[in-house]
């Protein structure tokens, strides 16, 4: 799968110069920022997402938009998951921008609402796993090399590597199936250190890179 | 259904505008109810910000016991003090040290502790941080006027689950008489995502 804008970790395209930081930095810098927030909040509710699917919309957000800021993948992606769910029919927003605008056009009509049936465990994410976890602090464990799932929580720089359990954190629900409301799935999860030079090569600056991955992202390493 | 991502494309639309039509459209339809909207923006412009976390890490540096559980238990311990809620489902709380210091990110999105941190600020969403954070920290750290000597120990926390990480950074010397209290008013959101060390007052 080729890799999407979402997933930037270590990738030199996105390298530059950090931005400074402003310690009074303020939630919203912008008003319409506020409105967007709570506005894709909502969408998640009323289109019978869920935070995965929510992520799952950002990341198909296309590039352009995705980049043109954090707010503004928020409030496309509120969209795409009022449209996925037939709340909204397309066209629906930008009809009513240019109506508010003072422009004569007309508005689709709403459609037939149809969102996603998932059965839900519970509040929020995380869960009981009854089966034992596979793994244990200090084993030795590989990291997938191919993503077949549309959403995923592994990144592509920790494709294919080998790194340290050091922890056994709460099962949670599964990203990748959830955000495509086939189902929960919930596994363990488990903190893996990285060394750098595992991640990028010999040259690397000396750090660890802690991930914490999901049981079926991972096999004992050979 | 998959929407076509070429649907939302709205050229020429500015995103204040495409706001107040989301808005407008929910609306009429009863969908959502303008009071919701203002509680969850007052909620995250007021009552939930970095100031929790401050309070978090300034009861560790006077309280032995506290910072003992707050280590073993982030959940709980910071639960404890009330902040809990979307985004804090299990916290970890990591220590810098003179000889370890922790950095935190989120190269996938942002995900971020909101009950203890509040929302992101926009440096943790930008994509030179996202990017180079993992790769090169000691470097993302020494643009910001954080340089780490050869001996320390570079951690760098990836959130990529529904783990939230704080960061306690270390007590700045100088501070010995000073209260609680005060000691919160130290303590900033960059410190404890730890991009930067807590300043001596």
């Amino acid at each position: 799968m080729k890799d999407r804008v979402h997933d930037m970790g270590g990738r030199d395209r996105f390298f530059g110069p950090l931005p400074p930081i402003d310690p009074d930095e303020k939630p919203f810098p912008h008003e319409w920022e506020s409105k967007a927030f709570a506005l894709a909040l909502l969408a998640n509710r009323v289109s019978g997402a869920n935070l995965h699917a929510f992520r799952h919309a950002i990341e198909r957000v296309p590039e352009p938009d995705y980049l043109s800021g954090y707010y503004e993948r928020w409030l496309a992606s509120a969209e795409i998951l009022l449209l996925d769910s037939g709340v909204l029919a397309p066209g629906a927003v930008e009809a009513r921008a240019r109506r508010l605008r003072g422009e004569d056009v007309e508005e689709p009509a709403a459609p037939e609402a149809h969102k996603p049936d998932m059965p839900s465990g519970g509040g929020g994410n995380l869960r009981t796993v009854d089966q034992p976890p596979a793994f244990a602090v200090g084993d030795a464990v590989t990291t997938r090399a191919e993503m077949r799932a549309p959403h995923t929580r592994l990144p592509a720089y920790a494709r294919g590597r080998t790194g340290t359990v050091t922890a056994l954190r709460p099962g949670h629900v599964l990203p990748d199936t959830a955000a495509i409301f086939i189902g929960e799935y919930p596994q363990h999860v488990y903190s893996v250190d990285f060394t750098s030079r595992e991640l990028w090569g010999d040259g690397a600056e000396p750090a660890t890179v802690t991930l914490d991955l999901f049981e079926s992202y991972l096999k004992k390493a050979e | 259904m998959t929407t076509d991502i070429e649907d939302t494309v709205a050229p020429g639309i500015e995103p204040a505008l495409r706001a107040e039509a989301l808005e407008s459209l929910l609306l009429e339809r009863g969908l959502i109810d303008t009071k919701t909207i203002e509680t969850f923006i007052r909620t995250y412009e007021t009552a939930v910000g970095p100031m929790n976390g401050a309070k978090v890490v300034a009861k560790a540096w006077t309280d032995p016991e506290y910072k003992r559980w707050l280590l073993e238990d982030g959940t709980a311990a910071i639960g404890s003090l009330g902040f809990k809620g979307p985004q804090g489902e299990h916290m970890v709380v990591v220590e810098n040290t003179p000889t370890v210091h922790n950095v935190v990110v989120c190269t996938l999105c942002s995900c971020y502790p909101w009950p203890v941190l509040g929302l992101p600020p926009s440096w943790y969403k930008d994509p030179a941080y996202r990017s180079r954070v993992v790769k090169e920290p000691r470097a993302v750290l020494a643009e910001w006027g954080t340089e780490l000597g050869p001996d320390v120990e570079v951690r760098v926390h990836d959130s990529s689950s529904e783990v939230r990480y704080l960061v306690l950074p270390e007590r700045p010397a100088g501070t010995e008489s000073m209260s609680e209290e005060e000691l919160a008013g130290l303590v900033t959101r960059d410190a404890m995502v730890g991009v930067r060390k807590v300043a001596a007052p």
